[in-house]
């Protein structure tokens, strides 16, 4: 195999001064470097971020618990949630396609990539600039500093009256910045899978993860604005005394949550649908099998995409909307699940009678199936409005989310990066220690998240900073929080592996999995040029044709 | 020269793929619709909720004129782009400052009736929601002209420069994209302000 591919050895590696190669990376146009940045910088947020949910878990660990203040409370779960979407999970998800969208599709370099560049330091300035918070919002004269009102913010929270200082500016421009840098990268997407696939790649022979990154995309175009418009619409209010959510000059405060909730709730399906694109990569390798109802998938990917822009108002029930909009929103967020139930049951369909190989980046697949089905149904029990007006802003709702975020999301990029680092890094990551990191993972998760439904049904609220002892919550707070240091220990093993398996792992060689898409026929780590010559493909599975001439994909499809 | 390609049946003969500058423009144009609609809905919900005056009846008046001149300069763009794709760089040069003349007087437009409700008649962003929501979605809409008359000058200078051929045509049609989208734009904005909000 490898002798039928061009390999041009050390060309890339050059010993170079540290200064000239970091002068390297921060100029880069580079489709993979700038995929790395957004990776690591990705990572770092991931750090932080999980620092803040641990100072949220010590402080609920028992009932008038004084880890932090009330005020510190509120700031931690605001930068938690803020950084998690925002800094971590966009940037991770478009690290990925960054990376693998052109190699998938046989191109040199994203359509545009000083634009790719450019959208890319926006997204770092944003998470800088929610950063900076601590220090710029105030926080030098003890005025408080981060921001502390939610990451959804609702009015009036974001007034000026009751958010003095700038704390609020900084969060709001935070996601302007990362707004228009991840529509930048969208519309860069979209350019480079419909203008630069290599000759052959018709639109119905592209890997399934170029397809649901392009509709991933095209959602980001649509549901990134709407948040975007709102936080100019809040700026105007802030600075030049606009009345947009000022119910005082009778505006209307339900009108935020509307914006807010019309990209927030299409945001989770711009989070997702990345990862059913690393699951329908990574099952049918580790199944031996192509991929089940491949144009299905599709349909149901812009299906998902459709429907989900339709369900926002499933959020704010319990504003009291009339009976029809309650209605309107129960029965799309039902129909919702039909496009999810098809994609789960064509993985599925793809692992049944397979030859399927438990290695770690499979591991996490699993989890990820299993996980995600729960998270399913309990976002089915809250879509259903009388259900959601008794639990609605309760710990059932933290939990549900955490599930698909934790449990579905972060389980899919965890395959994700072990499934790939072997083709960016060149080497492999270490089996055992990833096989400690995804069971540690999985108990941490489960002891977490499982659990946090109970006091959900029990009734303890959300954004709470503590709690009176004798409502049968402490015990369950206290695994709570046992579990989530579990998983912050998991967190630790995946940094270690990273970091030891990219001096001391094993040789990767171009295609350690024997996968079937096209970033698998060239070297790893791939040339700055990628392919030395454009390859041409005649099916789904290029890599498969060239390893099975006798029995060519091309001859079925 | 690369096995690569050796065991794939054959490069098919004609594989050609959308440009991707229109693409790109074409994504963008349907983000910033999204914006757009975004301040259209808030200007439609909160027609009428003001707690004081002055109300849109009172203070209004429609800008036909001006209109006429952005809408306009849709046709002269157009025809600029299918000028310099026959390579008559005079004729496109004429029609794409004409352009420009007809961009800039709708933006002098747009600020003579701000200076006037702002003089006359005391309503700035900050005296009630509809001085909020015109002033925003209206500024939003002068804000994308100035945009693209920004990036028609720079055309226009390079043009002078005489550095425009036809060779420039594709990314020339893809600059005409975003105007006829600002046009488009004003089209949406002057039905809901002049028309259906008063």
């Amino acid at each position: 195999m490898s002798s039928n591919v061009i390999t041009i050895p050390g060309a890339q590696i050059q010993e170079k001064p540290w200064g000239d190669r970091l002068h390297e990376w921060l100029t880069t146009v580079d489709h993979k470097r700038l995929g790395i940045l957004y990776i690591v910088t990705a990572l770092v947020f991931l750090v932080l971020g999980g620092i803040e949910a641990l100072i949220i878990r010590i402080q609920l660990m028992h009932s008038h618990n004084d880890f932090v203040s009330p005020a510190v409370f509120n700031r931690m779960f605001t930068m938690h949630g803020t950084t998690m979407i925002f800094f971590v999970a966009m940037p991770i998800l478009f690290g990925f396609a960054n990376y693998l969208v052109p190699l998938m599709i046989g191109a040199r370099d994203m359509a545009f990539p000083r634009l790719n560049a450019f959208s890319f330091w926006l997204s770092a300035l944003g998470g800088f600039l929610l950063y900076f918070s601590f220090l710029g919002g105030s926080g030098l004269y003890g005025a408080g500093n981060a921001p502390d009102v939610g990451w959804w913010a609702y009015a009036p929270l974001t007034a000026r009256a009751f958010s003095p200082g700038h704390s609020s500016d900084y969060w709001t421009l935070a996601l302007l910045a990362s707004g228009f840098g991840s529509i930048g990268t969208a519309i860069n997407i979209i350019a480079t899978v419909l203008c630069l696939r290599c000759p052959g790649m018709k639109l119905s022979r592209m890997p399934l993860l170029a397809w649901l990154y392009l509709v991933m995309s095209g959602m980001v175009l649509i549901t990134i604005t709407p948040l975007s418009a709102a936080q100019i619409m809040l700026l105007v209010d802030r600075y030049l005394g606009g009345h947009f959510f000022d119910a005082q000059a009778g505006g209307a405060p339900v009108l935020w949550m509307h914006f807010f909730w019309i990209f927030g709730h299409p945001e989770v399906y711009i989070l997702i649908i990345p990862c059913f694109a690393f699951m329908s990569e990574i099952i049918p390798v580790f199944s031996r099998k192509p991929i089940f109802g491949y144009p299905v998938m599709v349909a149901a990917t812009v299906c998902i995409a459709f429907i989900s822009m339709s369900v926002w108002a499933h959020h704010i029930f319990t504003i009291g909307m009339s009976s029809y909009a309650n209605s309107f929103f129960v029965m799309t967020t039902m129909a919702i699940a039909v496009p999810t139930g098809i994609k789960i049951f064509n993985w599925l369909g793809t692992m049944w009678g397979g030859r399927i190989q438990f290695k770690v980046p499979m591991l996490f697949c699993l989890g990820f199936l299993f996980q995600f089905l729960i998270a399913g149904l309990t976002g089915i029990m809250l879509g259903c409005a009388p259900f959601d007006w008794q639990l609605s802003l309760s710990y059932f709702v933290v939990a549900h989310f955490h599930y698909v975020i934790v449990g579905g999301i972060l389980f899919a990029l965890f395959a994700a990066f072990y499934y790939w680092y072997p083709k960016i890094t060149g080497r492999m990551m270490s089996e055992r220690l990833g096989k400690l990191h995804f069971w540690l993972f999985v108990i941490g998760f489960h002891l977490t998240f499982d659990v946090m439904h109970i006091p959900g049904l029990l009734g303890m609220p959300r954004r709470i900073y503590t709690y009176e002892p004798g409502r049968g919550w402490d015990a369950l707070n206290l695994i709570i929080t046992i579990g989530a240091f579990i998983q912050a220990i998991a967190i630790l093993v995946f940094v270690a592996n990273l970091v030891i398996s990219y001096f001391k792992g094993d040789k990767a060689g171009n295609d350690p999995w024997d996968a079937w898409t096209l970033e698998w026929s060239i070297s790893s780590p791939p040339p700055a040029y990628n392919f030395a010559s454009i390859p041409v493909v005649a099916s789904r599975r290029p890599l498969w044709d060239l390893k099975h001439p006798e029995d060519p994909d091309s001859r079925y499809e | 020269m690369s096995a690569m390609t050796n065991p794939f049946p054959q490069a098919p003969t004609i594989w050609s793929l959308p440009d991707r500058g229109k693409v790109a423009m074409a994504g963008l144009i349907i983000a910033e619709s999204a914006i757009f609609t975004i301040f259209v809905v808030a200007y439609l919900f909160y027609l009428g909720k003001s707690l004081t005056g002055p109300t849109p009846r009172e203070v209004l008046s429609t800008p036909i004129f001006y209109t006429i001149c952005l809408l306009s300069s849709s046709l002269t763009i157009h025809f600029a782009v299918k000028s310099l794709r026959r390579d008559r760089v005079v004729l496109f040069l004429g029609s794409w400052l004409l352009t420009i003349t007809l961009g800039a007087l709708f933006l002098y437009g747009t600020g003579k009736e701000w200076h006037r409700l702002i003089y006359e008649h005391g309503l700035t962003i900050s005296t009630n929601l509809f001085g909020t929501t015109y002033y925003s979605l209206v500024g939003l809409h002068a804000f994308h002209v100035t945009a693209g008359l920004g990036m028609l000058l720079i055309v226009a200078l390079f043009t002078l420069a005489g550095r425009v051929g036809v060779e420039q045509s594709r990314r020339v049609a893809v600059l005409s994209m975003y105007w006829h989208f600002v046009d488009a734009v004003w089209v949406v904005v002057f039905t809901v302000v002049y028309v259906l909000g008063r």
